[in-house]
């Protein structure tokens, strides 16, 4: 057996030990098996990157075909897994930042009824994404992109008792299925095209047999990024994110933030070639990037619930991923993924310890003052939420925002509108997250800290920190210091982008502006002057607007009344199936035609004699 | 020789519960469970024969059928009338299936049953018999002879061990398939008659029908014949609504049966009688019957979603997996017909669990609605992580089997009719409603404390024992394997699906 | 001498005695339907049955067989046996309803 199978296998043994006999095994042990399976992939993970990163070839490519799954006619699907420098990425991620949470987790989850539950679900969720991203054909991604569903689902609704997490999981999964369905709509296309699901071989085979922007390659391109914004929580799919916070912490911190809403952007990278051949869907992708990361830029700035306003700021966050993936910026994208991961997992951690801190309180306006009480989560938390800013050059956010955001005005396919909607989110972005900060650590103490955070919650914390900040020395901007290592590892998978004209420094200098410019808005309204709050809260066009925002400019309420609620009033009016009354109308009738006719039995003897006597006639005039 | 060993058994060990039952009815269920697991061994044996490559070759002309296990005899010589078993890939893949869920049904009705053992398990050991004997007749008398078999004793199973609207139910039943069936009769019939008159003599055997040409007018009549009785047993939505009330009314092993073996011989039919016999005329009506299919799959999810009663919604979500088959079938190309031999096999396996699970909080419950339940997975973790393994089966996860049956049908039909195929995958959206919806009102939630429950030892609601493990897990691990490993499957259809 | 002559009876027309059959019978028939009383109607089918006989001599002497007079014992023999059952019947019905009208007789009837 190959190396590579163990890294997902690991995690899969994890899930099968703890399901079957999770109940049986102490606290420790099952704290064991659940983090120890994934630190050891990590640690495996770590070692296959070093091997690559050694090798010094970008190009190179493991493949390991465990069986033949399914081969029917001209179809042939092996349980195929093919890394590459791209998979690598995404595993080391998966595996390393998923390491890191499961530990934080065995102290967060520890007074919990379902630990061992919770621990099988999770590696099962590692063990899917890793599939996803090692797949080496589009039908064993699909089956990783089904189980990080399913493996959601199961985790947003893992306190099943209360109804509302069990109808935010079902949402979720709902949601996501329509963009699965998408996804394998666009398979279908593909394969009736090309004959095959092999990835390498549909990348190949791509650029000679369709025509550049030929409606058919428009379509599939389309129906993979419908797929894509489906679990990415892009407009318009994105309603199921905020609610998917009513999991966990750590579910939210693995799942809607490092990994699972990431295989979008990770399905469009990999199938670059089919984007590039078709500058329609670029463009809509770009649009639709775009346009999220603005409506939950907007979103973010007024929620009042920690995890939510971190819930929309991942959904504008991925809408830059996909900017970046719309104008051609494919490294980038993966750039900001990267550093995203580490930033924003290390939010919701810090988050999940500030609400258990103060026994689950959510709302930010009534936490405050932890500066001095919680230390080591302000700095961590502050480090995280200084990269979502993206604070200019000290910390991991800064440099890959700053690398799409150059791209969009310069790439070949940017242009200014998506630029200055990306400075735009900019600000908004920098905006929230100072208001972040100061409400929750600043100001004066509203809810007392009942508990302080142990050694494996703050540790994991630490080291997230760490790499929020550090993870962006990476790749500097060119004109600063000419230092390209990540893209230089992805150069052999992803094609580099073109741009139009080399100069960086202006767009740099106004997306440097609009960073402080944000930060500074924000102290001034939630510090200087909160007076002004109050104002426009009480103010009736500005609370309306506010309320607007707060619900995630309404698309909840648009989903409910126009596809929602007709739909379970026509399934529930129909509950008794119009076809029965088709054949109760039949049987009914039979019973009518049987009352009717049982008229002529009606006992008496004279009426039957002249039967009889009307029959005979009849026969003998048949007979003449 | 095989062959009528495996159905005699079955019709045999019948005849001995009912006797027994008489005497000591303790004994009962063991010669019942002991006659179906010998004909499970034989058919297992059979199947890891043929699978391990004692396949024979086609080397000879396509027309020419080429059986895998055969045996003939004459039965009544005047009327062409013969006793001819046969068996393929295809029938020895449902023949397996049968014995599989038919050892299934007879432990989950070991502790449910408890009047009138010995008749119930005689009727249940003779439907078993006349399905098996429908996936093997070859001679269209045999094969009318073991549908009627597999009728009547399923009726009196409902009528006799069945919930509080039973009468109804089995009625609808019964009046439904013998409707379907006598019209198929009379095609059976007028086959024959055409056969004679073009002069190869009065028979009704398989091989010498099938290469009988009717007129194309009367070709389609006839088709229109057989279709109405498989279209009723698939079912085929006009025709769907004896399923919801048999399913829900019939004990726990006839919901198994019904569900996992029963719409599967319609689908049967379709593969065995109809394509081979008018390709012409099925090619005619294809479109109509994908778009039927079509129906099927987006108005069995609908309606499942709306249900109430638990097993109503699991019989709904049938009529929805047989819309996926209706559509392979029709499609005609060798991959939607592996889709649809897969699909077969999957439904089977998991709507049969889901059936049994059904049955299991019947049980401790006593009520199917799902309004009284909630929050069972409390109380009843095992059951409740069985329940959404086979819930993920129905809507079509990756890696149990539903998925990639309703892959390859989908992918094969995609070149045949892009639209209908496309409206078909939304199904996929609707089987997820209806599956989570299930699985959170049952499951999830409060825990609700039922009116009248079976309690354990503890006082709490019971968790599964043995017997029911055993269930679960052989129906569980069955659906993984074929989710992992189909391909075993697929070879063994692969040849006669070429044909097709 | 002309007192010693037979007189000369012209041979009867089987046409004729087939009228008057059918005329019997019509006229039994009519009683079946039309009379209330059980007796009546039993008597009205034995009218019915002696015009059956009178057609049957008649056909016998039309062909000068005797079949036609063997028919007419049987048809004696068998409106014998079913007058006694009949009678029998009528004398249960009189016990048991009180009543000897056709038309109160109606408890066959499909509720």
């Amino acid at each position: 057996m190959n190396e590579l199978a163990f890294i997902p296998a690991l995690p899969l043994l994890g899930f099968l030990v703890l399901s079957l006999g999770g109940r049986s095994l102490s606290r420790n042990a099952v704290a064991c098996v659940g983090a120890g399976s994934v630190c050891i992939a990590a640690g495996l993970t770590i070692t296959l990157c070093v091997q690559y990163l050694q090798g010094g070839n970008a190009a190179r490519v493991d493949e390991w075909v465990a069986w033949r799954w399914f081969a029917s006619g001209p179809l042939a699907v092996p349980v195929g897994f093919r890394v590459d420098a791209l998979s690598l990425v995404f595993m080391f991620i998966i595996t390393f930042v998923g390491a890191l949470i499961h530990l934080y987790s065995t102290a967060f989850m520890r007074d919990d009824r379902g630990y061992a539950r919770f621990f099988a679900c999770m590696n099962l969720f590692v063990c899917a994404m890793l599939i996803l991203v090692m797949a080496g054909n589009l039908v064993l991604l699909y089956l990783g992109w089904e189980g990080v569903g399913l493996c959601s689902y199961l985790l947003i609704g893992f306190w099943y008792e209360t109804p509302a997490n069990c109808a935010a999981a079902n949402k979720a999964f709902l949601i996501t299925r329509i963009g699965d369905t998408a996804l394998l709509i666009g398979m279908f296309l593909l394969f009736r095209e090309l004959g095959t699901f092999d990835i390498a071989g549909i990348l190949q085979a791509s650029p000679g047999h369709f025509a550049a922007a030929s409606p058919i390659i428009t379509a599939i391109a389309l129906l993979f990024l419908a797929g894509g914004m489906g679990k990415s929580a892009q407009l318009p799919l994105q309603t199921w994110l905020p609610d998917a916070m009513a999991g966990p912490s750590p579910v939210s911190a693995l799942i809607h933030a490092a990994t699972m809403v990431t295989a979008g952007v990770y399905l469009i990278a990999r199938m670059h070639v089919l984007f590039q051949l078709s500058p329609a869907a670029m463009t809509v992708t770009a649009l639709i990037g775009a346009l999220t990361l603005l409506v939950a830029g907007c979103s973010a700035m007024v929620q009042t619930d920690i995890k939510r306003i971190l819930a929309y700021s991942t959904i504008s966050q991925l809408g830059y991923m996909f900017l970046a993936l719309g104008v051609g910026a494919w490294s980038a994208a993966i750039f900001h993924f990267f550093t995203h991961a580490f930033f924003k997992a290390l939010l919701f951690l810090a988050a999940g310890a500030v609400i258990e801190a103060l026994h689950h309180e959510h709302n930010v306006f009534r936490m405050g003052g932890l500066r001095h009480r919680l230390p080591i989560v302000y700095w961590t938390f502050l480090a995280g939420a200084a990269s979502l800013a993206a604070l200019p050059l000290v910390t991991a956010g800064f440099f890959s925002k700053d690398q799409i955001l150059g791209y969009a005005l310069s790439a070949e396919d940017g242009n200014a509108v998506l630029w200055l909607s990306g400075i735009a989110g900019a600000l908004i972005t920098a905006f929230y997250s100072t208001r972040l900060i100061l409400v929750v650590f600043w100001g004066e103490a509203k809810t007392p800290v009942t508990r302080v955070p142990g050694r494996w919650i703050t540790v994991p914390l630490i080291i997230l920190a760490f790499f929020s900040i550090t993870a962006g020395f990476l790749e500097w901007p060119r004109d600063l210091l000419d230092v390209q290592l990540f893209s230089g590892l992805l150069r052999g998978v992803l094609p580099a982008t073109t741009t139009r004209y080399q100069g960086e420094g202006g767009a740099q200098l106004t997306a440097v502006i609009a960073t402080l410019a944000g930060i500074f808005t924000g102290f001034q309204l939630y510090y200087r002057r909160p007076a002004l709050l109050q104002r426009w809260r009480r103010g009736r066009l500005t609370a309306a607007g506010r309320q607007f925002l707060l619900d995630g400019w309404k698309f909840d309420v648009v989903y409910d009344r126009f596809i929602v609620r007709p739909f379970v009033y026509l399934t529930r009016v129909n509950r008794s199936d119009l076809f029965d009354s088709l054949y109760g109308a039949l049987v009914r009738a039979m019973q009518e035609g049987n009352r009717q006719l049982s008229r002529t039995q009606n006992g008496s003897l004279r009426w039957y004699a002249v039967g009889v006597l009307v029959g005979m006639l009849y026969i003998i005039a048949l007979l003449l | 020789m095989i062959l009528i060993e495996m159905i005699g058994i079955l019709l045999g060990g019948g005849i001995l519960c009912w006797l027994t039952a008489g005497w000591n009815s303790a004994y009962v269920k063991w010669i019942a469970m002991t006659a179906v697991a010998a004909d499970l061994l034989i058919a297992a044996v059979l199947f890891a024969h043929f699978s391990a490559g004692g396949m024979p070759q086609t080397a000879t002309a396509p027309t020419a059928m080429s059986w895998l296990v055969d045996y003939r005899r004459s039965w009544i010589p005047s009327l062409g009338v013969s006793l001819h078993l046969s068996m393929d890939g295809l029938s020895l893949l449902l023949v397996l299936l049968t014995f599989f869920l038919g050892l299934l049904s007879v432990l989950s009705s070991w502790r449910e049953i408890k009047e009138r053992q010995g008749f119930y398990y005689f009727n249940l050991l003779w439907t078993l018999g006349g399905i098996a004997g429908v996936f093997l007749a070859t001679d269209l008398f045999l094969f009318y002879f073991f549908w009627e078999v597999m009728l009547v004793p399923m009726y009196l199973l409902i009528l006799l061990w069945g919930d509080s609207n039973r009468r109804y139910a089995a009625y609808k039943f019964f009046l439904f398939t013998q409707a379907g069936g006598l019209l198929m009769l009379l095609s059976i019939l007028a086959l024959y008659f055409i056969h004679g008159q073009q002069g190869g003599g009065y028979s009704f055997d398989y091989s010498d029908l099938l290469h009988t040409t009717p007129p194309p007018a009367v070709a389609r009549w006839i088709l229109m014949g057989f279709l109405a009785a498989f279209a009723v047993k698939l079912p085929v939505v006009p025709f769907h609504n004896w399923l919801p009330d048999a399913h829900s009314e019939a004990p726990t092993a006839g919901s198994l049966i019904l569900a996992g073996l029963l719409l599967k011989t319609g689908a049967y039919g379709m593969i065995r009688f109809i394509l081979p016999f008018f390709p012409q005329a099925s090619a005619a009506i294809a479109p109509w019957a994908m778009g039927f299919g079509v129906i099927g799959i987006l108005y069995g999810a609908l309606l499942a979603f709306a249900q109430t009663d638990l097993k109503r919604l699991i019989a709904y979500t049938s009529v929805s997996h047989m819309g996926f088959v209706l559509l392979g079938i029709f499609a005609m190309r060798e991959m939607a017909l592996h889709g649809v031999v897969l699909q077969l096999l999957a439904h089977g396996i998991s709507t049969g669990a889901l059936f049994a699970v059904a049955g299991m909080i019947k049980q401790r419950l006593h009520t199917r609605d799902i309004g009284q339940m909630g929050g069972l997975w409390k109380a009843m973790p095992s059951m409740g992580g069985m329940a959404m393994i086979f819930a993920m089966a129905s809507l079509g996860l990756p890696l149990l089997g539903n998925f990639i049956a309703e892959f390859l049908v989908l992918l094969g039909a995609f070149p045949q009719h892009v639209t209908l195929v496309v409206i078909a995958s939304t199904g996929l959206v609707f089987s997820a409603l209806y599956s989570l919806r299930m699985m959170t009102k049952v499951f999830f939630g409060p825990a609700v404390a039922p009116a009248a429950v079976d309690i354990g030892g503890s006082g709490a609601l019971r968790d599964m024992d043995g017997r029911e493990w055993l269930i679960l897990g052989l129906l569980c691990i069955g659906i993984v394997l074929l989710g992992l490993f189909p391909q075993p499957i697929i070879d063994m259809i692969k040849e006669q699906m070429l044909r097709l | 001498m002309r007192s010693n002559k037979k007189k000369y009876m012209p041979p009867v027309n089987s046409h004729t005695v087939l009228v008057v059959a059918a005329i019997l019978f019509a006229l039994g028939l009519c009683g079946v339907l039309t009379r209330k009383n059980v007796l009546f109607i039993l008597i009205s089918i034995e009218i019915m049955l002696n015009a059956a006989g009178l057609a049957f001599v008649a056909a016998g002497a039309k062909w000068r067989q005797p079949d036609g007079q063997a028919m007419f014992l049987f048809i004696l023999a068998m409106a014998a046996a079913e007058v006694s059952v009949g009678l029998a019947l009528v004398m249960q019905i009189y016990h048991q309803h009180k009543t000897m009208d056709v038309g109160d007789l109606n408890k066959l009837k499909d509720e």
